[in-house]
Parts: structure tokens; sequence; C-alpha cells
């Protein structure tokens, strides 16, 4: 238990330094901000999202310099903010991680890339181009990379369903998601 | 003589003319389904074009519908050389979910297992580098050991290659006397077996003179493309989530982590070799730590954990369980945890999205050769043919987590 207050200080005390710097350098762009479990989370708006990851790899106090992975997100309830894009960077030498997240209407799917700052930003906007239909703009190569080229539908979103819908064999109201 | 002149006055200025060669999508040097279209200038790689998803599941879509503890047989299907790290990283990211601590037992007995899993991958990713500088001999010999290792996973959880092994919450048996048996057999033996492995080919001047140099990365590029686990440190960048994110008690172990300086095939074999020295070293620790009679193999998750069946028969709290767990109606906290373990190949990491239903609103799978493996033209750019075979099998991209 001891152990385990300590990382939440840690946490803490993370979340508060790295808002501080982002608030100061880009102020309401920061929407929100909050601690999931052992990560601190920044809600970002999308204009501004390339230029804060820019800022947070490049700063030499901050130097967040490793992109540890990214996804799409999908809330269709959430109107006007149906779609998002998750990061995750990591600052190996301080041994800290942080999450940022920002969300945009599903009429304006359209996000900045990220390679030039990270070379491996481009394999994984790629699938979330192939798995949410969000388009980097800026992505050399924007196309499918999982599923075959020729599919017409992005198989993420949470209106694609798992089993074929014109099935009248099974029922899933008692169990279904 | 004045012929010769005017020949050579003739002669047209040929364009330079690159010849394409299509290397898989199943190739018997590639140990996977793995596509790259290279242009060639002789034997001289120009430009590769990877495709891959030729064996994509929608693991991340099928977790959708899925109760959490069933999720479990999706994640033995990304790194198929080294389930059980998968699956006790995705035990692992529920128990965060849900807040659960488990005993130092169960944690240690974790520990044993991912080792295995580890020694087991580096011995195929190793023994198949030997393969592809045309030395079978080593791997006809150490594959031995990785049999050895699957029939501990048998005598643990029934299964050997895709093991589903252990539950939310522990494992679903305990460690039975054979298996303890079998352990300390591959303690006592396995040292022997590696080192003569390791005198087969570390020194070899062939397997040095095929190796070294080829199919490098620079540690500042290697960070660019998101590497991680053995090929990160092959490059000189010692990072490991097993010391920087402690779980499961890796804190209470003292290993180094070995690094390389070249980033080359070379390095990544002797980073690997090494690696199992320590893993080596890890397991016994754990197995000198732990008690052998002690019957705690769970922590107490009953929400998550199934209770023993004579108790579901007479017992109604583990009726009550017994029931919510098998038709998922266990009630999950909302929240989203992010949880990495060290995959045999890189930070494997699992972003669960819980919504509180009964299966995860949004799961994705950070998986290491995913990210690393589209450094691949980079690599072999410049290079020979036979160098790009070397670099695919010492990165041990392994077909299954490459598409999820």
């Amino acid at each position: 238990m001891q152990a385990k207050s300590a990382t939440d200080e840690t946490t803490k005390a993370l979340h508060d330094a790295v808002l501080v710097r982002l608030k100061e350098k880009f102020g309401a762009a920061i929407e929100a901000s909050e601690i999931a479990y052992d990560f601190p989370l920044f809600i970002v708006s999308r204009e501004k999202i390339y230029d804060v990851l820019k800022f947070l790899k490049e700063d030499p106090e901050l130097n967040f310099h490793f992109l540890t992975t990214m996804c799409g997100l999908h809330y269709p309830a959430a109107k006007g903010r149906e779609f998002g894009m998750m990061y995750q960077l990591h600052n190996m030498p301080q041994n800290k991680r942080i999450r940022l997240k920002t969300f945009f209407p599903e009429n304006d799917l359209e996000m900045p890339t990220m390679i030039p700052l990270w070379d491996a930003a481009n394999w994984m906007e790629r699938e979330a181009y192939d798995f949410f239909g969000i388009r980097f703009k800026g992505h050399p190569n924007l196309k499918r990379i999982l599923n075959m080229e020729d599919i017409d539908f992005f198989p993420m979103r949470k209106e694609f369903p798992l089993e074929d819908p014109t099935r009248d064999d099974k029922d899933d109201t008692m169990f279904g998601r | 003589m004045s012929e010769k002149t005017h020949i050579n006055d003739q002669a047209p200025v040929e364009e330079k003319e690159y010849s394409t060669l299509n290397l898989g999508p199943t190739h018997p040097a590639t140990h996977g389904i793995f596509q790259n279209v290279l242009k060639m200038d002789g034997e001289i790689i120009v430009d590769a074009e990877p495709t891959i998803g030729y064996i994509h599941r929608a693991f991340e879509k099928l977790a959708e519908r899925r109760p959490l503890n069933q999720i479990t047989p999706i994640t033995d299907r990304l790194n198929y050389c080294s389930s059980p790290i998968n699956n006790m990283g995705w035990h692992m990211t529920v128990e965060k979910l849900i807040g659960a601590e488990l005993p130092k037992r169960v944690e240690y007995m974790r520990v044993i297992i991912m080792e295995l899993a580890r020694i087991a991958d580096h011995i195929i990713c190793n023994s198949v580098i030997g393969v592809d500088t045309g030395a079978l001999t080593g791997f006809t010999y150490i594959f031995q050991w990785r049999e050895f290792i699957y029939e501990i996973y048998e005598e643990i959880c029934g299964a050997r290659l895709t093991t589903n092994i252990g539950r939310i919450g522990g494992f679903e048996r305990n460690f039975s006397d054979k298996a303890w048996e079998k352990i300390d057999y591959f303690l006592k033996h396995f040292p022997k077996g590696l080192q003569e492995f390791e005198n087969l080919l570390m020194r070899n001047r062939i397997f040095m003179e095929r190796t070294i140099n080829a199919g490098g990365i620079k540690a500042d590029r290697a960070l660019a493309y998101g590497f991680t686990g053995p090929n990160l440190r092959a490059a000189g960048v010692d990072y490991d989530v097993r010391v920087m994110n402690p779980y499961s008690s890796y804190e209470d172990f003292d290993f180094i982590i070995p690094v390389g300086t070249n980033g080359d095939v070379y390095d990544r074999f002797m980073v690997r070799q090494q690696e199992m020295k320590e893993s080596l070293k890890i397991i016994e620790t754990a197995v000198k730590n732990i008690s052998r009679t002690e019957e705690v193999y769970h922590g107490n998750v009953p929400e998550f954990y199934l209770p023993p069946k004579q108790e579901v028969y007479n017992n109604m709290e583990a009726l009550i369980y017994h029931f919510k767990i098998v038709m998922g109606e266990t009630e999950v906290p909302v929240g989203e945890v992010y949880h990495a373990v060290e995959g045999a190949n890189g930070e494997l990491g699992f972003y669960l999205v819980s919504d509180g239903g009964r299966t995860p609103y949004r799961l994705h799978f950070r998986r290491p050769c995913f990210i690393y493996y589209q450094a691949y033209p980079e690599i072999i750019k410049g290079g020979y043919l036979s160098d790009a075979i070397l670099a695919m099998s010492s990165m041990n991209v392994i077909a299954g987590e490459l598409d999820a």
C-alpha cells in the first residue's frame, strides 16, 4: 500500500508539472486533464495537437522523446466529439509517461500527421485510418495497412457489427454488449 | 582499329535498369507471412515496400465483444512464440483496472513462467539467425530445450503453444511436483545446452562475417522508429520495462540489462544470448525464494477468479460468482488503464478503456513488432538480399503480433 500511494504522488506531481508548462504555452488549447490510474491524461484541441506534441518532444526539460503508441477512438454518443486519437509519450531518461487525447466531429476527420516528429507514427496512423477512417493530413502513404484495400468501411467504428446482423438464429439481447 | 573507335562512339548510354523481386508473402526464408517488394540493383536492395496484414484476425474488434477473461486466448495469438508473457500482461492489465493485489508467491510463479517464455522465444529467434546464416546444427540441438519449456507449460496449464495460462487473479492450479521437477531439471541442464549453442556461433568466423555490420540501426533512428526490447538494447539504449516500470515483483530480482553498440544482427544475437542467461538467474532466484508446498496460487478476487467446482455445488457465494463470471455479468470499474510488460521482442502494452460494460469499450494492443517492423526498408536499403533475410529474422518479427 505504501508503494502504491508513492506512485500516486509521483503521477500527481508529473501531472501538475506538465500541466503548468502546457497551460502557460497553449492556454485554452488544453481542454481538460485528469489522472487515469498511473497516467496523467491531457485532452488537447485538435488545432494545437501537433504543436503540443512537438513542444513536449523538443522541450529539453519535458523531453517526451519517445512515442509509445497511438490509436483511434470512437464515441458515437458524444455529439461533435465522436472520434478521437490517443497518444502516449515516454520520457525514458526520467521514466515519465503521459497520455494525450484529442477529439473531433465525425464529419471532419482530419488530423495532422506526426511523422515529422516520429517515424514510428507512419504505420500507426495508417492503422488508425484503416480502422476508423481518420485521415492524416500530410501523410505520404495513407492507405490501408491490415485490411484489404478494396473494402469500403472502417471496421473499428462502433456501428460496424462484429457478426452478420442479418442472422436470426442467435439472440444476443440477454448477454450482448 | 578505326572500326573499334567507331563502335565505342555509337555505344548507346544505357539507362540503369532495376529489377523487381517479390520476397514473400510465403517465402521459406521469411519464417512467416511477410511480403516485401524489393527493387534490386543486381544483388543490392535499392528500395523495399513491405505489405502486411495477411493474417489479420481483427483482435481489437473481437475483444470488444468478449468478457475480460475470454480475451486471454486472443492474446495467445499475438506473439505465439511467448504466449505466457502476453497472457500475463493481459491479466495484469485487468488486475490494474480492478485494483487487485496478488500474493508474492503468485507473482513469483508468474515471473518463472514469463522468463521461461522469454528463453523459449529467444531460443527460436537466435537459432533461426543461425539457420539463416547456414548453420543448422545449433538450431536442431537447442530446440530440444524449447520443447522442454513447452513440456513445463504443459504440466502447468495443459497447453503448449497457445497457452491461455493463468487466470485474472493468479493461476488456475498450483504447480505440480512434476512441474517443479522439470523446472529444476531445466535450471540444472539448460546452461550447458545454451553454452554449447553459443560455442557453435558466437566466435564462429563465418557467423561473425555474416552478421557483424549487417542489418544495423543506430540508437537515434531506433528510438524514432519506436523500437523497444532486445532490438533497441542492441543499439545501446538500456530500456527494459521490467526495470523501468517493474510489475509482478520484478523489483525483487537482481539482473542486468545487456546492451549492444551497433544495433546490427550480431549485437541483437548477443543481447538475446545474454538475456537468456539473465532470465535463468531470475528463475533461479524465484525458485529459491518460493515455497513449493504452499497452496497459494491466486489472489482474493472472487468476482473474477472462478471458484473451485466442488464449492460451486455447495456454497451459495461460489455459485453466484461462478454464474457471474461465466455469464460475463461481473461489475467492471469505469476507467482506462495502460499496462506494459517486457515481451520477448519489446514493450507489449495493453490500453484498455472500460465503460463499466461486460466487455472492453476499446482495447488497443501496443504490439512491439508492428511498430518497429516499419524500419525494415530503411535497415535493408543498400545492403545485400541475404543480409535482408538475416535482418528480418534477427528483428524477431512475429507475423501473429504484426498483423493482430
